[in-house]
């Protein structure tokens, strides 16, 4: 054998390891029978006991859902889905709301244990919140207390329909509206829960607002919604992280995220996603076609998404802000890594409407073995939107020789005051870097992993201190070996 | 004194061409050996060749460091085991701190060989210590692995880490080239700090300045990759005066 097919196996080996969180919990579950119609909607909605105007707004969701197309621009390629072979509501048993951890199946605790997530110690240590949604219910909310002392609102998207209906009817759709795209008017069709964040006026958050996701359910989409509203003057930052049990079959999941920052107020969004991304033949793992969309609605106000997103088979996300208030802020700071037969199409748009506006936008991807990894981003100047300036940086390291790294950046401009800087880099592991670190001792594994590490640096820094630690390990874990 | 290094009858093919034909080499510990030659004669082959490199490939012979036969090692357990390489052409590696390279080195060594690894503050009080020896300001230190860096500072940096991995062998390949008359006595200085009777230098070097600086017990003198003659630092001064041509072509 030569030494490159030598290398090249041990390489395989490396890559070929196979997703640590593969793992299902064994819990029952209440599922309403696959299929997509009117009474499916009306029955989650019921199952919810929500008021009687979200309910019409599902279905007016729903109405237009069914007369669109799902969109085919992304440079993706992706299996029909089936909609009426998805399940759209699950949620574990025994689900009569536990008051403490003690509470709590401790099957749920112990598939957290197994992601790394020990609840009890983080809340205590890290002084973190965690709203842990297991498929489609929150089983578990800490802290509720001090925040509620700060005035500050945390909780499951279900329970602010019930308890907030007011805050609720006046921004649920405002970011996103039902019609804005396919996923979305189908996330708001059949949402099943998710998380809802009010920071009243001059309130800054007293912690960092953390949120796992877990898709558990076989078949079972899952379709958070999640609306953050910052009051003028408000502070918060709020983090998401998501890992998936081992599934044969591709499981859909179409997020909304909507936040709603007013004059002077700052949401600071950070997500580590880990979901399955399907194995070395591109069988199985998650499809992620989320729509997360900022209104930097106030003057001053600052908007920033924060991403890593390591896993799902399918990537289809595009985070943005609308900079509406004069002198707003959007910033879009993104790690995409892919690996076997991973796609992603991921980027940002950032919409200058008021004047003064800035935005920043850095994008990383690292893109291993046959994967395609795309960045697609959208500028906007509008003619209001004087004196206004953009900085874009898109860098792509590619692993491999078979591996694609795409930029599609667009950008308009309609008005002569702004400044738009565009920088963009392509860059091979070189071997060469490879010897140098195994000759300080250093593995080739964890090799890769620096290397990595420091090519995403400004973005990682982005990230809360504990996060930072997750992601590199998470980096390094989905990238052991990607040398070729 | 122990034996650290031994080759024996040594051939080594780079891209399928023979670069060195039948080396032997012995070095034993507290010895400082240089070993110089005109361009092509296999100086740098040899020092990739012990650290590892993939592209260099040993067709026959032996190369024993300690008790272990360096063939059969993977490059990162003959660092680990003490083997070091001061590059020529140091890498860049942007975004990693030299603080935090460093650092994973230095836990990798101490995991291999048992150890815990080493405290925050130790590590840093060690890293001020000898970052100063070799001269380099503690704000390089944040920056990325000779991101930037100026030829002689890669250099000095080269040193640094050779410092701070504290290596059995230490091997320099033309640690002198490009360097100023300043950055190489902090160069040399940093490398007789190192020099004990616990450790050995292979230093290879294409003039003799250097030497000025590290007095070698031994002087080679490589062509076709072989050692043609064996000296002490005299012949390094005749080869100043009268250049390769004598020995190379007699």
């Amino acid at each position: 054998m030569s030494d490159i097919d030598n290398k090249n196996k041990e390489i395989n080996e490396f890559l070929n390891k196979s997703y640590e969180y593969g793992f299902t919990t064994e819990i029952e579950s209440e599922t309403i029978p696959p299929g997509l119609d009117e009474e499916v909607v009306t029955l989650i909605s019921k199952m919810k006991n929500e008021p009687e105007f979200l309910l019409k707004w599902r279905l007016k969701a729903f109405n237009h859902w069914k007369k669109m197309p799902q969109p085919d621009w992304a440079k993706l390629s992706i299996d029909p889905i089936d909609y009426q072979a998805i399940s759209y509501f699950s949620k574990p048993k025994n689900d009569d709301g536990p008051k403490s951890l003690e509470e709590v199946d401790p099957k749920l605790l112990e598939t957290y244990e197994k992601l790394g997530i020990p609840l009890h110690e983080r809340a205590k240590l890290a002084g973190v919140a965690v709203d842990a949604v297991f498929d489609s219910v929150s089983v578990v909310t800490t802290f509720k207390d001090k925040l509620a002392e700060a005035g500050v609102i945390f909780c499951s998207f279900s329970e602010a329909a019930i308890d907030h209906p007011e805050l609720i009817e006046k921004y649920l759709g405002t970011v996103v509206p039902v019609k804005d795209n396919y996923f979305a008017a189908l996330n708001s069709a059949v949402f099943s829960d998710g998380t809802f964040v009010y920071i009243p006026k001059g309130v800054r958050c007293p912690m960092e607002l953390s949120t796992y996701f877990r898709i558990n359910e076989a078949k079972t989409g899952q379709f958070e919604r999640t609306l953050i509203v910052a009051e003028e003057g408000s502070y918060v930052s709020y983090l998401e992280g998501c890992t998936a049990p081992m599934r044969d079959e591709n499981q859909l999941h179409a997020a909304v995220v909507e936040l709603v920052a007013h004059k002077d107020a700052e949401i600071k969004y950070s997500t580590v996603q880990n979901w399955y991304p399907g194995d070395e033949d591109g069988k199985g793992g998650i499809y992620n076609f989320v729509t997360k969309r900022g209104d930097c609605k106030g003057e001053n106000s600052k908007i920033s998404w924060t991403q890593i997103e390591t896993g799902s088979a399918i990537t289809w996300k595009y985070p943005s802000c609308i900079l509406r208030g004069d002198n707003s802020t959007g910033e879009f700071h993104s790690i995409a890594l892919t690996n076997n037969l991973q796609q992603a199409d991921t980027g940002t748009k950032m919409i200058h409407l008021g004047k003064d506006t800035k935005s920043k936008i850095i994008s990383k991807g690292i893109s291993a073995k046959s994967s395609q990894n795309t960045y697609r981003g959208q500028v906007t100047m509008s003619k209001g939107a004087k004196n206004s300036r953009n900085f874009t940086q898109c860098d792509s390291l590619l692993i491999g020789s078979n591996a694609g790294a795409h930029t599609f950046p667009s950008i308009d401009v309609m008005n002569s005051s702004s400044i738009l800087e565009h920088e963009a880099t392509t860059s091979k592991i070189a071997d060469e870097q490879l010897f140098y670190c195994m000759q300080r001792g250093i593995s080739e594994e964890d090799a890769i992993g620096l290397i990595v590490s420091g090519f995403c640096k400004e973005v990682l820094n982005e990230l809360p201190m504990e996060f930072a630690v997750e992601a590199r390990a998470l980096l390094q874990v989905n990238l052991e070996g990607a040398i070729g | 004194m122990a034996k650290i290094l031994s080759i024996k009858d040594l051939h080594v093919d780079v891209a399928s061409t023979p670069i060195i034909n039948g080396l032997n080499l012995e070095i034993e510990s507290g010895e400082t050996h240089a070993i110089m030659g005109p361009n092509g004669s296999g100086k740098s082959t040899l020092a990739k060749t012990i650290a590892g490199h993939p592209d260099y490939k040993i067709k026959s012979g032996e190369i024993t460091y300690m008790d272990h036969d360096l063939n059969d090692l993977p490059i990162e357990e003959r660092s680990n085991l003490g083997v070091f390489l001061g590059f020529q052409y140091p890498i860049e590696i942007p975004g990693l701190s030299n603080t935090a390279f460093l650092k994973a080195a230095i836990n990798a060594k101490r995991k291999y060989n048992g150890l815990e690894e080493l405290s925050a503050s130790d590590f840093l009080i060690d890293l001020k210590e000898k970052s100063k020896m070799v001269e380099i300001e503690q704000k390089f230190l944040s920056r990325g692995v000779n991101e930037g860096f100026s030829g002689g500072e890669k250099k000095r940096n080269e040193i640094l880490q050779m410092l701070m991995l504290e290596p059995t062998l230490s091997i320099l390949d033309e640690t002198d080239s490009g360097l100023d008359i300043d950055s190489m006595k902090v160069v040399a200085s940093g490398v007789n700090a190192f020099r004990n009777e616990n450790t050995s230098s292979l230093i290879i070097t294409h003039y003799e300045r250097l030497l000025n600086y590290i007095t070698p017990d031994y002087v080679h003198v490589f062509h076709n990759g072989v050692i043609i003659k064996t000296g002490d630092i005299q012949l390094a001064k005749d080869l100043e005066k009268r250049g390769y041509e004598w020995l190379t072509n007699p």
